[in-house]
C-alpha cells in the first residue's frame, strides 16, 4: 500500500438506528487493506466510541479518516455542547449521560477512557457552546 | 468450551442461529452497557446480556464477540435478530438471570475478560 | 448468608454503609439497567452493576436491597457516596468484571 487513503463520513445526532455505520465503513476499508486484526479491533472500537458520542450528544458531525502505510489518523469533529471540563471527562465512570441513553446501554463513563486506551497519540479540544474535537492517530503493528 | 456446551448449561433457546454451535468459546463478558463491553473484549468471547437494543450486535461485531446469550428469557426483536445473521453472530436466549448464568458458566470452567 | 460474610470470602471492600453487615442476603441481581433492576430484583438481594452515578443510592433504597457491588474498582464521586452513608446504603467495591464476581457468588452461596 504506498498512497493515502482517506475517507469522511456525516454522523447526524440522535441517529442510534444507524449508530456505528461510519466506523463500520472505516473498518471494511481497513480490512480491505489488509490491515491486522487486533489494530483493527482497536481503530474500530475508538472511533465507534466517538461516533457514539457525537450521536449522543451533540446535532452533528463528521469522522474523517487519512490512512498511510504505517497508521491511521481518525478525526471526528462535531457541533455539540462542548465539554467543560476535559480532565473531569476523562474520568472512568464521568458521565453526563440523560438516564434514558443510560437505558439504552450507553452513558457509562467509559467512551473517552476507552477512545484513549485504543489509540497510539490522543488529542481532544472542545469549546463550550461550539463543539468538541477529537483526534487519534493508530499504528499499524 | 464450545457454544454447544454453553447452550446445554444455560438450557438456552438458540434465537439466530449459525453453521456451526461447536465455535469454541475462551471467556465470557457479563454487561448490558456498551462501553464496558468495549472495555473488556477479548477474541473468542461470549457476551452475557439483557440489553436488546440493535447496538448489542453492533457493539459485539466491532468487539470481535463470537456470540450473545440473552437473559431472564428477553428475546429481542425480528429487526435485530436478522442484523445478527447478517453478521454471523449466533444468538442464544435463557431463563435465568444474569448472575444464575454467569454463575453456572464460571462453574463449569469458563473464565472472565482479561481486563487491563 | 449474611452481608459480613460475602464481604470477607470475597474480599470487598466496603465504601459506606458498615453498620448493615449483619443484613441477611437473599439472592443476587446483576444488571447496569436501572429500570430492569427496580423491576426485577428482590429485597435483600446484592446489586452487582458498574455504575456509579447518584441513581443507584436511590433505587437500592426503594428496592432494599442488602448492598451494592460497584465492579472494576470504578471510582465513586463523594456526592454519591455521601448519599450512600446518608441513606444507609451498603456500597462495595471489587476489581473483578461482573461475570468473575458473580461466579464466586454463586459458588459462595451455594455452597
Amino acid at each position: 500500500m504506498d498512497e493515502i487513503i482517506e475517507g469522511n463520513f456525516q454522523i447526524i445526532g440522535g441517529n442510534f438506528a444507524n449508530a456505528g455505520e461510519a466506523s463500520m465503513q472505516m473498518k471494511a476499508k481497513l480490512m480491505e487493506l489488509g490491515v491486522d486484526e487486533a489494530t483493527i479491533r482497536r481503530a474500530a472500537i475508538a472511533t465507534f466510541e466517538a461516533e457514539m458520542n457525537v450521536i449522543i450528544y451533540a446535532a452533528a458531525g463528521r469522522l474523517h479518516y487519512y490512512i498511510t502505510p504505517h497508521n491511521i489518523t481518525i478525526k471526528i469533529e462535531d457541533m455539540g455542547p462542548g465539554i467543560e471540563d476535559i480532565e473531569q471527562a476523562m474520568q472512568e465512570g464521568y458521565s453526563t449521560a440523560p438516564d434514558w441513553v443510560r437505558e439504552m446501554g450507553w452513558g457509562a463513563g467509559m467512551g473517552l477512557p476507552n477512545m484513549k486506551k485504543n489509540s497510539d497519540e490522543f488529542k481532544i479540544d472542545s469549546v463550550v457552546g461550539e463543539g468538541t474535537t477529537v483526534e487519534m492517530i493508530i499504528n499499524f503493528s | 468450551m464450545t457454544l454447544k456446551d454453553i447452550a446445554d448449561i444455560l438450557e438456552a433457546e438458540v434465537i439466530a442461529d449459525s453453521e456451526d454451535l461447536n465455535i469454541p468459546i475462551k471467556n465470557a463478558c457479563s454487561a448490558d452497557m456498551m462501553s464496558a463491553v468495549l472495555y473488556y473484549h477479548t477474541p473468542d468471547s461470549l457476551l452475557i446480556t439483557g440489553l436488546t437494543q440493535p447496538h448489542v450486535i453492533r457493539t459485539a461485531e466491532i468487539a470481535g464477540i463470537k456470540s450473545i446469550v440473552f437473559v431472564l428469557d428477553k428475546k429481542p426483536g425480528a429487526e435485530i435478530i436478522e442484523l445478527a445473521k447478517q453478521k454471523k453472530i449466533p444468538l442464544l436466549c435463557t431463563r435465568f438471570c444474569m448472575y444464575t448464568a454467569s454463575g453456572k458458566l464460571y462453574e463449569a470452567g469458563l473464565p472472565g475478560c482479561l481486563f487491563k | 448468608m449474611k452481608l459480613s460474610n460475602v464481604v470477607d470470602n470475597l474480599s470487598l471492600e466496603v465504601k459506606t454503609g458498615k453498620g448493615n453487615l449483619q443484613n441477611n442476603v437473599t439472592g443476587v441481581y446483576i444488571s447496569d439497567l436501572l429500570s430492569d433492576v427496580m423491576g426485577n430484583s428482590k429485597e435483600g438481594n446484592i446489586w452487582i452493576t458498574l455504575q456509579t452515578h447518584l441513581n443507584i443510592v436511590a433505587v437500592a433504597g426503594l428496592k432494599n436491597l442488602s448492598g451494592i457491588i460497584i465492579v472494576g474498582n470504578r471510582q465513586l464521586q463523594e456526592d454519591v457516596l455521601q448519599k450512600a452513608e446518608a441513606e444507609k446504603i451498603t456500597v462495595m467495591s471489587t476489581p473483578l468484571p461482573a461475570f468473575e464476581i458473580a461466579g464466586k457468588l454463586y459458588q459462595l452461596l451455594n455452597q
